[in-house]
């Protein structure tokens, strides 16, 4: 069966300590870009990608290169779904051209889930739908750790649209899996209460003061405007009440970080001041993005695992 | 004269208060006598000894998808999965392309089952033209040929002034209305049921209020207008205590429950596995508990399938992409014996009527009982005999169940329509 990527749920709490471990390896010292590695020479892997990404494509598209593989990159609007093709056809014809990895992002819940069914190909989830956004999670742990903090005991307030965000649930079941604490906070129609039941240790409260008071790490999320289906607040009120503003980090611990997956839309769920503030390491993110990603494809195309003990 | 005997069964008829080893004679296509030891001098003979002897099981909700998606099933391919399920009637909703909302689909549907199909087929017609739920189908002409109620299954009529024009007209002419009560604003986009399960898959969710507050106002209508009024495929616990609580009132409140209904709840699915959505979808456990209960204690009064083929093509995709619905026949009597029958909820007599007398009161069919002169449709099963079901080898066009491979104790043995033998497992 292959070993992809499809989501954090199914990862132990050791396969994702293996991941970050390795991905702090693949970091770039100080003032230095990524370093290149020929470690999966003769792979390639191919970017699939239904969805419209920048930062995320180009990322995996990065993390191949620089780990020696060769990389395709597709979008929806230049594939065969244009012309009626169904989604197992398009991934079939893909396998065929013998990639040693499909990494896809797709607008449905669970399309990769439903592809690996029928395909042996590893599949690398990028984002499907509102369940999972794997590496987005990953990177952000990796984030929160080159902080010098643990995980467990943390606490990490999640704000904003729960409901749509698979880096949300991601994000959920890797803190959970590490015993942090979780404060999720969004607008009750953008915050289901069963939320509380999938992972242990999650909170919910529509109240964003309460959200942040105390709070390590403020992890905001984009208004997802494409995938709410019914009227929602207007920007405003929105930004509002659930709008990150430097007022409130005086509420959070005096260490706390801010964290955002982008794109971030200023003034909608973040102030310019607060998305530029000292305490904002919304860059980290995006660089860490590559190193955990170079962790994720090496771990998945070289046919060992990763191990961060032992690999130098 | 075609003469059967069917020799030594446990014979349980509801409708005559009779559950005991017999034979049941057969002349004709009509039951002649149920009695002990009958001559079998000049008969073909039925040894079903060690099996249960019923009256034709009906189905209350099924699509037969034609005409108009004929590679999806037809009334003769749905018709051998009905028999080789042990049903010797069964219901095809509407929805068909076009929808049978005139006199001329009803008559072209009757015409094909009388031509291909191998057992009894009475069209249900569509409650609103299309069935768009704004203007009144042909609801008395299709009666006179042969539409034993209407429904806009699928569809919900939204508008509460149609419904009740509806059920008016459908009381004045004697036949239920029955309903697919899912209110589309609540439900709007939802692919499985709202709840924990949902959320954690990132699906949109289906509340089982959607489903509540249709049954809540289909029930005042009913009401107000004195129509018999009937909810299709109830899964919702609220909805089965409003159902209680209108039969309480002495109204003519019936509904019916799924198999499937009664076997899974939503953490039972296997992710994005499109063969476990369906609508009204695999609710919450308690949900599930409560319809089990309502069997019990006569709240719900027959099990239908919704049995709803589709082709491969369309259920190999994206969940969220996928239609609704799932294969039920072959499987409805197997999932009920260990549902209901195994587990002590309910005996094989209470079984039998949730298959016969219950459908065919609520649609006022002159079935459901082998009384003598009633037509010979008889369902002979097993309540202990292990079989494995295989969607491979289904008599239905589709391939859609999440049944596939499981393994059953008792099932359809051999079905009986107007004294022929159409299905022998």
């Amino acid at each position: 069966m292959a070993q992809g990527l499809l989501g954090i749920e199914a990862l132990s709490r050791e396969e994702i300590q293996a991941i970050l471990d390795r991905a702090k390896y693949f970091q770039p010292r100080e003032g230095q870009s990524f370093r290149k590695y020929d470690l999966l020479r003769d792979r390639m892997v191919v970017n699939l990608f239904f969805e419209t990404s920048t930062r995320t494509r180009t990322s995996f598209e990065i993390a191949a290169k620089r780990l020696g593989a060769d990389s395709v990159s597709i979008t929806a609007s230049a594939s065969s779904v244009s012309k009626g093709e169904s989604l197992v056809d398009t991934l079939n014809t893909l396998a065929a051209m013998r990639p040693n990895a499909i990494i896809m992002r797709h607008a449905a819940s669970g399309a990769p889930h439903f592809l690996q069914r029928y395909l042996e190909i590893p599949i690398i989830n990028a984002g499907d739908g509102t369940h999972e956004h794997p590496t987005q999670a990953l990177l952000d742990a990796r984030t929160i750790l080159d902080r010098g903090a643990k995980l467990e005991g943390l606490r990490v307030a999640i704000i904003g649209d729960i409901a749509h965000s698979r880096v949300a649930r991601s994000n959920v079941y890797l803190l959970s899996k590490f015993g942090a604490n979780i404060v999720l906070c969004g607008p009750a129609s953008l915050l289901p209460e069963a939320l509380k039941n999938i992972a242990s240790g999650v909170t919910l409260t529509t109240n964003m003061a309460e959200a942040i008071r105390d709070a390590d790490v403020i992890m905001m999320l984009r208004v997802q405007l494409e995938r709410q289906h019914e009227p929602g607040f207007s920007a405003s009120e929105y930004f509002q009440f659930y709008g990150l503003r430097l007022e409130h980090l005086k509420l959070a611990r005096p260490d706390a970080i801010v964290m955002h997956p982008g794109p971030i839309n200023r003034g909608r769920e973040i102030s310019s001041e607060a998305a530029d503030s000292q305490r904002s390491v919304i860059l980290n993110q995006v660089e860490n993005g590559i190193s955990v990603r170079m962790a994720v494809l090496e771990r998945v195309m070289s046919g060992k695992k990763t191990d961060g003990a032992t690999a130098h | 004269m075609a003469q059967l005997l069917i020799k030594n069964g446990r014979v349980i008829d509801p409708a005559s208060h009779h559950d005991g080893v017999a034979d049941v004679w057969i002349e004709d296509g009509v039951i002649k006598g149920v009695g002990v030891s009958l001559p079998t001098a000049g008969s073909e003979v039925f040894d079903a000894t060690g099996l249960i002897v019923a009256p034709g099981f009906i189905d209350m909700h099924v699509h037969l998808r034609e005409p108009g998606f004929e590679h999806a099933e037809t009334i003769e391919s749905g018709s051998r999965a009905a028999a080789a399920g042990g049903f010797t009637s069964v219901c095809p909703m509407p929805n068909t392309k076009p929808v049978n909302d005139n006199a001329t689909v009803t008559s072209y549907m009757i015409e094909k089952a009388r031509r291909h199909a191998v057992v009894n087929v009475f069209p249900i017609g569509a409650i609103t033209k299309g069935s768009a739920g704004e203007e009144l189908a042909a609801i008395g002409s299709m009666k006179q040929a042969g539409a034993v109620a209407i429904s806009d299954d699928g569809r919900p009529v939204m508008n509460a002034r149609v419904m009740r024009r509806a059920m008016e007209f459908a009381r004045s002419l004697g036949i239920p209305v029955i309903n697919h009560c899912e209110d589309l604003h609540l439900s709007a986009g939802g692919d499985m049921h709202e709840g924990a399960e949902s959320v954690r898959l990132g699906l949109r969710g289906i509340p089982g209020c959607s489903e509540d507050v249709m049954v809540a106002r289909d029930i005042l209508l009913a009401e107000v207008t004195g129509a018999r009024y009937h909810v299709a495929h109830i899964s919702s616990r609220h909805s089965v205590e409003m159902v209680q609580f209108a039969k309480t009132r002495g109204l003519a409140v019936t509904a019916e429950a799924t198999p499937h209904h009664l076997a899974l709840a939503d953490r039972d699915m296997k992710p994005y596995d499109s063969n476990y959505k369906m609508k009204p979808p695999l609710r919450g456990s308690c949900d599930v508990t409560a319809v089990l209960e309502g069997i019990v204690n006569g709240a719900i009064d027959a099990i239908a399938t919704d049995h709803a083929p589709h082709p491969g093509s369309e259920k190999m995709q994206e969940f969220e992409s996928c239609p609704f619905g799932i294969l039920g026949l072959e499987t409805a009597i197997g999932i009920s014996l260990e549902q209901l029958v195994h587990p002590g909820k309910i005996g094989i007599g209470r079984l039998v009527e949730l298959f016969t007398t219950g459908p065919a009161r609520i649609l006022g069919l002159d079935r459901g009982t082998l009384a003598p002169g009633a037509p010979a449709d008889v369902t002979i099963f097993s309540a202990d005999h292990e079989w494995t079901y295989d969607v491979n080898k289904s008599f239905s066009k589709s391939r859609n169940s999440p049944f596939d491979g499981k393994t059953f104790k008792g099932g359809p043995v051999a079905t009986v329509v107007a004294g022929e033998v159409v299905w022998r497992g």
